[in-house]
């Protein structure tokens, strides 16, 4: 875009009045929100001594976990939707025949780099059959970067392990099931 | 010269011309919709997708007189005076209607369809279509058969448009696919124990304007939209089709036909489609070998890096003494010139031959036009004329052979490339005794265990350059995805050799290339898409009279 683009607003900077210009009046105001907070309600907790509370798991944005259908069987249809979706590039499907007759494709293998992850939580969001999820698991540890690379096993195990404290957000969902 | 009105836009249509509403509208930048119409089939009218208004301009009045009712553009002719009204009111509620028929028993799968991303049915939907369904549609599981080995048809999805039966029927003569039942429960589908198994079985896919058909070599491979599409040149056999590739990260997922209406219209045959398999063998050779003379024998080979080969090779090859080359016809023009002039700038006496040219079983040509060569390279006429540019008379694959296990030479260079075997004990055996051989190519054969000099080379859609094809079209493409680490594709190793600078650049090698060879001459413009006819200008040379 050129600096005469007609799309481009160009648009002044205001003018200082009289406290922006003798800069003690807008220094004191500075210093009152500092010292405000000094003696306030404090909101960091000081983990890991203390865990923190989760507000509201459903717009918590941790682990992923690939939720299973009524069946027991991963209910991704492998669409890479959510590969597309993702702004990191760090979701890898390998799509197959699904062995299933009622269902067509389903991912062989699927993939997430933990590590390269920036939990925006835009695979949620694209998911046409709520297949992803983001759990509020937020403590994510492991010793070597390829343990941080999980696979499709691993994220069941993650549904299985948070189904009891999370429901899936939209067990009601009709479609390819 | 005809004058259609589109819209009230004026188009001219030349006397020779035949075209129909859509092909007219098109000339004056208006897209109607359209399912079943393709230029390449006869017109059955039976989408009803490109309904539009039609009527007649009186050349004297002015007056313009529509019809009482909508008709399918594609079975309009556009006549002189003919009016074409594609954005009224009532061609935009016929669309909507046409679109939300087509849906009701649709299974709206489009997040596990191959074709999302590039279905009309989506794209016209978005389009023309109403933005409430009015119908209580619920998404399902399309039935699927498959219809022979390369072609599954996924039942719900289809919009009966019959374009693969009229493939079918007219193109290939085969006449495999059928629709069976009627109204609604009208299906695709082929004979008992007769599958759709012809030799261009993969157009029907392309032709399919929704997800019915799909590619079973492609199927749930990729989504659409992360394949980056090139414009390229089938190297299966010696019609040399234009083609698109499509890669996504240096892997190439499919071909399809490009339209070029001089050399393939809008098809390409399942070898050429489906052939590119190679190209990602893992047998591939990587990195380049040398074995240093040991006494008289051949030594063990050796892993060399290739700024060794570009230090060491010079010097080998002045020792060399009477040298031979083979130009393979995988060989780009580009690649074929560098490779002769630079061994010429070393050894002005070398002999430049035409390697190999594989042939199998004979030319066969469908009903509709289209012809699969026995010729199974790119770029024999291209090569040859390079070589005899540099030789006089040619020198053919078994006259080389011969030559060599007499003894003729001391060093030769093959160049190979060819995605199959190409070259058995007995030919290799005669290069055995050849002091210096340097062997060019992509698979091991008898000939690769033989070399002093192994340089992997590049395959398919992983070189730059131009092909002549069969009828002497030349044709220039790039690159689709690189060779794999440790190969070079031949150019850019000739380059390095003939001491240019940067990077491999085809279009200068072309340019000089027309300006040296009579041949070539019409080649030295920017090439068009669709390439040049070589054979022009030899037409006028010959009606010019031999020059002196």
């Amino acid at each position: 875009m050129k600096p005469d683009d007609p799309d481009i607003n160009w648009i002044e900077e205001p003018k200082l009045g009289l406290a922006g210009r003798m800069y003690l009046p807008l220094l004191l105001k500075g210093l009152t929100t500092t010292t405000r907070h000094l003696f306030s309600k404090k909101v960091t907790v000081s983990y890991p001594d203390v865990e923190p509370t989760i507000q509201n798991p459903l717009n918590y944005r941790g682990v992923h976990r690939l939720n299973r259908d009524e069946q027991g069987r991963v209910k991704c249809v492998a669409c890479f939707l959510c590969a597309t979706a993702c702004p990191a590039h760090c979701i890898d499907i390998i799509a197959a025949e699904s062995p299933w007759p009622d269902r067509e494709k389903y991912p062989q293998s699927f993939t997430i780099d933990e590590l390269r992850c920036i939990f925006c939580g835009m695979c949620e969001e694209a998911c046409p059959v709520d297949a992803i999820e983001l759990t509020s698991l937020y403590n994510l540890t492991g010793r070597s970067r390829e343990e941080m690379v999980f696979d499709k096993e691993k994220l069941l195990s993650v549904y299985d392990a948070t189904k009891d404290a999370e429901p899936m957000k939209s067990a009601s969902l009709g479609g390819t099931k | 010269m005809a004058t259609v009105y589109i819209n009230n836009q004026e188009v001219t249509i030349g006397d020779n011309e035949r075209l129909n509403g859509i092909q007219a509208a098109a000339r004056a930048g208006v897209q109607i919709p359209h399912y079943c119409w393709h230029p390449g089939l006869s017109v059955v009218a039976s989408c009803r997708m490109c309904l539009v208004e039609t009527g007649t301009r009186n050349p004297e009045t002015g007056e313009v007189s529509m019809f009482p009712k909508l008709v399918p553009a594609c079975q309009t002719p556009a006549k002189d005076g003919t009016v074409f009204i594609t954005d009224s009111e009532k061609v935009r509620k016929a669309r909507a209607f046409v679109e939300e028929a087509l849906l009701i028993d649709h299974p709206i799968d489009c997040p596990i369809c191959d074709k999302a991303g590039e279905c009309l049915l989506q794209d016209y939907h978005f389009e023309h279509g109403q933005p409430e369904r009015r119908a209580d549609i619920k998404p399902f599981t399309s039935r699927k058969r498959p219809m022979g080995d390369t072609v599954m048809l996924f039942v719900d999805r289809c919009v009966m448009c019959s374009r693969c039966v009229r493939f079918c029927r007219e193109v290939t003569g085969t006449s495999e696919l059928m629709v069976v039942n009627r109204g609604a429960h009208e299906e695709i589908d082929v004979f008992p124990g007769k599958p759709l198994a012809n030799k261009m079985s993969g157009n029907v896919v392309d032709l399919c304007p929704v997800g019915a058909l799909g590619d079973r070599d492609f199927l749930y491979e990729q989504r659409v939209w992360f394949l980056k599409r090139h414009k390229s040149v089938c190297s299966s056999c010696s019609t040399g089709c234009s083609i698109w590739a499509e890669e996504n990260q240096d892997r190439i997922y499919r071909l399809k036909p490009r339209e070029n209406q001089h050399i393939n219209k809008w098809w390409m045959c399942d070898e050429g489609r489906y052939g590119f398999h190679y190209v990602h063998d893992p047998k591939r050779l990587i990195g380049p070998q040398h074995r240093p003379a040991q006494g008289g024998s051949k030594g063990e080979p050796q892993k060399v890096e290739w700024e060794q080969v570009f230090n060491d090779l010079p010097q080998a090859l002045a020792k060399g003494g009477r040298t031979a080359v083979v130009l393979s016809p995988f060989l780009t023009v580009e690649e074929a010139y560098l490779l002769a002039k630079y061994v010429r700038s070393i050894n002005s006496e070398a002999l430049i031959a035409v390697g190999h040219v594989p042939v199998v079983g004979t030319d066969e040509t469908f009903p509709g036009g289209f012809t699969i060569r026995a010729e199974k390279c790119p770029n024999r006429r291209g090569v040859e004329e390079i070589a005899k540019h540099f030789s006089g008379p040619l020198t053919s694959w078994p006259d080389l052979v011969s030559k060599v296990a007499a003894g003729a030479f001391d060093t030769v260079w093959v160049t190979g490339s060819y995605p199959h075997e190409w070259v058995d004990e007995a030919a290799a055996q005669a290069f055995a005794k050849v002091p210096q051989l340097i062997v060019q190519d992509i698979f091991p054969s008898p000939l690769t265990e033989q070399a002093n000099w192994l340089l992997p080379a590049a395959a398919f859609g992983e070189r730059p350059g131009s092909y002549v094809n069969h009828a002497d079209r030349l044709q220039s493409f790039d690159w689709v995805v690189r060779p794999p680490q440790g190969a070079r594709s031949e150019g850019s190793v000739y380059w390095r050799l003939l001491g240019e600078s940067g990077l491999f650049r085809p279009k200068e090698v072309l340019r000089e290339v027309a300006a040296e060879i009579p041949y070539f001459h019409l080649a030295a413009d920017p090439i068009p898409e669709l390439g040049v006819d070589l054979k022009l200008n030899q037409l006028a040379e010959t009606a010019a009279g031999p020059s002196a």
